[in-house]
């Protein structure tokens, strides 16, 4: 599904984010893709290949709760990691790399996320020449009792970030 | 102001707060709660940056400002708190906020129902009318003494 000698998109220059975008997905770096995002490091995401999914996991951290006395996650932040999510799998799985705008995302809240990992992975439904579509997961210990479901709607044009 | 409910409602709101750390780590500031509606305040850190390039807040921060600020207008318009929950909530991102500045977030509960809230809310920075995100939410009400 990828390929390593990724061309060059045009108006790339040097240091910027899709160049450096390009640079981790040349060396398989799934990780350092997300590194160069400085609200992904905040929210601690880390990305690994499992099989021939790209699941993005938000490491446990006291900053993430939004209800103390339960506790359990902010909702917030389920819905932050199933868009980084459905982005990530976006840049991984294009060949050209355009980043996608977030038209409208929509988040259904399905259990108190527990004070734990919480795992995520976005899938295409619809890729468009202008839009693209992706339906979202979060998971705790059961993926099968996801925490968490989404959809959104990307914008992907190139020359439109 | 003259309405005695609006303190308590204040008083939930406030009382609320303390119970969400994530706000206290994006930086928020509950800047009023009346009514039904809450004004809240995420101002600019290089930490939420989405696209180092230009600068711009993730929109997952606004996500999370208007979860949390859409909740606040739930318990603002309660006389008597209970625990609520997230159901669902949409939002539609208009365009990318001015990097370097606040993003405020204003919300309502436009409906109160015994088990179920309705709100909607929007973000914006130069004024209310100049919205950056739109979001609309629905939250389920816990029974008093059991859980949501």
């Amino acid at each position: 599904m990828t390929t390593p000698d990724e061309p060059e998109p045009a108006g790339a220059t040097p240091g910027t984010l899709i160049e450096r975008i390009t640079a981790a997905k040349a060396l398989h770096d799934y990780q350092g893709m997300i590194d160069l995002v400085p609200y992904a490091r905040f929210l601690g995401l880390t990305a690994a290949m499992e099989g021939d999914e790209l699941i993005t996991t938000m490491r446990y951290g006291a900053h993430l709760i939004g209800n103390r006395s339960l506790p359990a996650l902010h909702g917030g932040t389920l819905g932050a990691l199933m868009e980084s999510a459905a982005i990530y799998e976006l840049l991984w799985r294009s060949e050209t790399i355009v980043l996608p705008k977030t038209i409208t995302l929509t988040i259904d809240f399905l259990r108190p996320g527990a004070p734990v990992d919480t795992h995520a992975r976005g899938v295409v439904t619809r890729q468009g020449r202008r839009v693209t579509n992706v339906r979202m997961e979060a998971w705790q210990a059961d993926r099968n009792a996801p925490v968490a479901t989404a959809h959104a709607i990307f914008l992907v044009m190139r020359g439109q970030s | 102001m003259a309405d005695p409910d609006d303190e308590v409602k204040r008083k939930i709101a406030n009382a609320a707060s303390r119970f969400v750390p994530h706000n206290e780590a994006l930086g928020i500031r509950i800047v009023d709660i009346v009514d039904g509606e809450a004004v809240f305040e995420l101002p600019y850190d290089a930490k939420l940056v989405g696209n180092p390039d230009t600068g711009a807040l993730h929109g997952g921060a606004i996500t999370a400002m208007l979860d949390g600020c859409s909740g606040f207008a739930v318990f603002a318009s309660m006389t008597e708190r209970v625990p609520i929950a997230t159901l669902d909530l949409r939002i539609d991102y208009l365009k990318a906020a001015e990097p370097g500045r606040s993003v405020f977030g204003r919300a309502r509960c436009y409906k109160l129902t015994r088990n179920v809230a309705f709100t909607r809310a929007v973000a914006y920075q130069d004024g209310i009318d100049d919205v950056v995100a739109h979001a609309v939410g629905t939250f389920m009400l816990s029974t008093k003494q059991g859980k949501a």
